[in-house]
């Protein structure tokens, strides 16, 4: 229990390990810990931006979706109207193709009839100065009565 | 063992509490000193060859084991040496950023050093006591106390370097007017010129004594703590020189008193650990 060198001694020793301790062994340590942190904080902060990237990306791809669907929707009703529109365009020529054909038709008839009627008339007329020849012979000239026949031939 | 028919139990504990001395004898010549009284008789110039050889050999298997693994250390997976040092650097240094305010690169190895350098030294209490020293007593030394801090010298050699430190970093950071101006300004304050001598020498060794008690206390909690528990140790292996009963007995108590001093070798070095924080602190902060 006397108090003696080795005070000195364990001093000088004691100096020695708290230079050594701070000069090799807390440094790296220290420095490795730090490091093995930093690593960590950055491999967390990534993890949960990739995290949040897929978040992004299926949203993204649900938008594209819906994006799609409305799209094809559009592009349905787009179509069904063309089509109603094509029928009742065709429907539309149809009938203006049959009218015009109806008008023809009844504008043929009708030239047709004038053409008959006007045939009637010209053989009833033939037909009234031939008669008229026959009854009057002589008497009558063709052409100094012809207005009068034509008049007949008028009225019938 | 301790009941060998030459000793006493009297004589037994002497022989326990003797450090192997090497020093110089009164007639001049250096040598080992054979009794306690002639241990004594060498005074200043005497060294405790046993105290300095287990807490050098301590001391260099901390460092071996810690320089190893700082050595290897990486930022990568640690193994189980490096996280076991790890762990150690890491509650060292979160006691130190927990009780150091100021900013110094020393304090927290200081505080590893003295953490694990004690704990190791208290640790050598767990040996049985009569182990070693019957060991080197077949190897022909007969003094051998294997607990370092069981010898006031070393406690106080690591007191006293922690004192050193205080006084060193109190008159850098506060300036010698500044550190003295704590010593003789505080606590007793007036603003009367004639008072302010005599409230100086007040309060001169009113902190003088607070400053002094700093290293004494650091030196003595940790030297009575284990020379307290060594003793027991001591007196719990007398007993086994008492017949079978004591005998088991003293087997049983040795293992709880063991038990239980784990606690207090990890305390001890845990206590000498923060007080040297907290005083360095005080020592880096303007006010107490």
């Amino acid at each position: 229990m006397n108090i003696n060198l080795t005070l000195i001694a364990q001093l000088l020793s004691f100096a020695v390990f708290v230079w050594f301790t701070m000069k090799y062994v807390w440094p790296p340590l220290v420095k490795a810990m730090d490091e093995r942190k930093a690593r960590i904080a950055e491999g967390l902060a990534s993890a949960e931006r990739g995290k949040h990237e897929q978040e992004l990306a299926e949203k993204r791809a649900k938008d594209t979706l819906h994006q799609a669907k409305l799209q094809a929707a559009e592009i349905k009703a787009n179509a069904e109207k063309q089509a109603a529109m094509i029928v009742e365009e065709a429907r539309d020529k149809a009938k203006e193709e049959g009218g015009r054909q109806l008008t023809a038709a009844k504008a043929e008839i009708e030239q047709e009839t004038n053409k008959a009627r006007e045939a009637l008339r010209t053989k009833v007329a033939e037909l009234a100065v031939m008669g008229a020849e026959k009854i009057l012979r002589k008497e009558i000239d063709a052409d100094a009565h012809k207005d009068i026949v034509e008049s007949v031939a008028n009225q019938i | 063992m301790a009941g060998s028919e030459t000793l006493t139990s009297g004589e037994y504990i002497k022989h326990h509490l003797t450090n192997l001395t090497y020093g110089q004898f009164p007639d001049g010549h250096w040598g080992i000193a054979h009794s306690a009284e002639q241990a004594k008789e060498m005074g200043f110039w005497a060294i405790h060859v046993d105290s300095m050889f287990w807490s050098l050999s301590l001391a260099v298997l901390f460092g071996y084991v810690f320089y190893r693994a700082a050595q290897n250390a990486s930022a990568g997976i640690p193994s189980g040496l490096q996280n076991f040092v790890e762990m150690m650097v890491d509650f060292v240094n979160d006691s130190v950023r927990g009780s150091f305010s100021g900013k110094n690169d020393m304090v927290a190895p200081l505080a590893l050093t003295v953490f694990a350098w004690v704990f190791l030294m208290n640790m050598m209490d767990l040996v049985p006591v009569d182990l070693i020293p019957y060991i080197s007593g077949v190897l022909g030394i007969h003094h051998m106390k294997v607990v370092p801090t069981t010898d006031p010298n070393i406690t106080f050699a690591l007191a006293l370097g922690v004192f050193g430190l205080i006084l060193y970093y109190s008159i850098k950071i506060k300036g010698a007017g500044g550190f003295i101006g704590e010593l003789t300004g505080m606590p007793f304050e007036t603003k009367n010129p004639l008072l302010k001598p005599f409230f100086a020498v007040i309060n001169l060794i009113l902190e003088g004594v607070n400053l002094i008690a700093k290293p004494v206390s650091l030196a003595l909690r940790l030297f009575g703590n284990m020379y307290a528990g060594e003793m027991i140790f001591i007196l719990i292996a007398v007993m086994y020189s008492a017949g079978w009963v004591l005998g088991i007995f003293g087997g049983v108590l040795q293992l709880g008193w063991a038990i239980f001093h784990i606690l207090i070798i990890t305390l001890q070095a845990f206590i000498f650990m923060t007080l040297t924080i907290v005083y360095l602190d005080m020592a880096h902060s303007e006010h107490h």
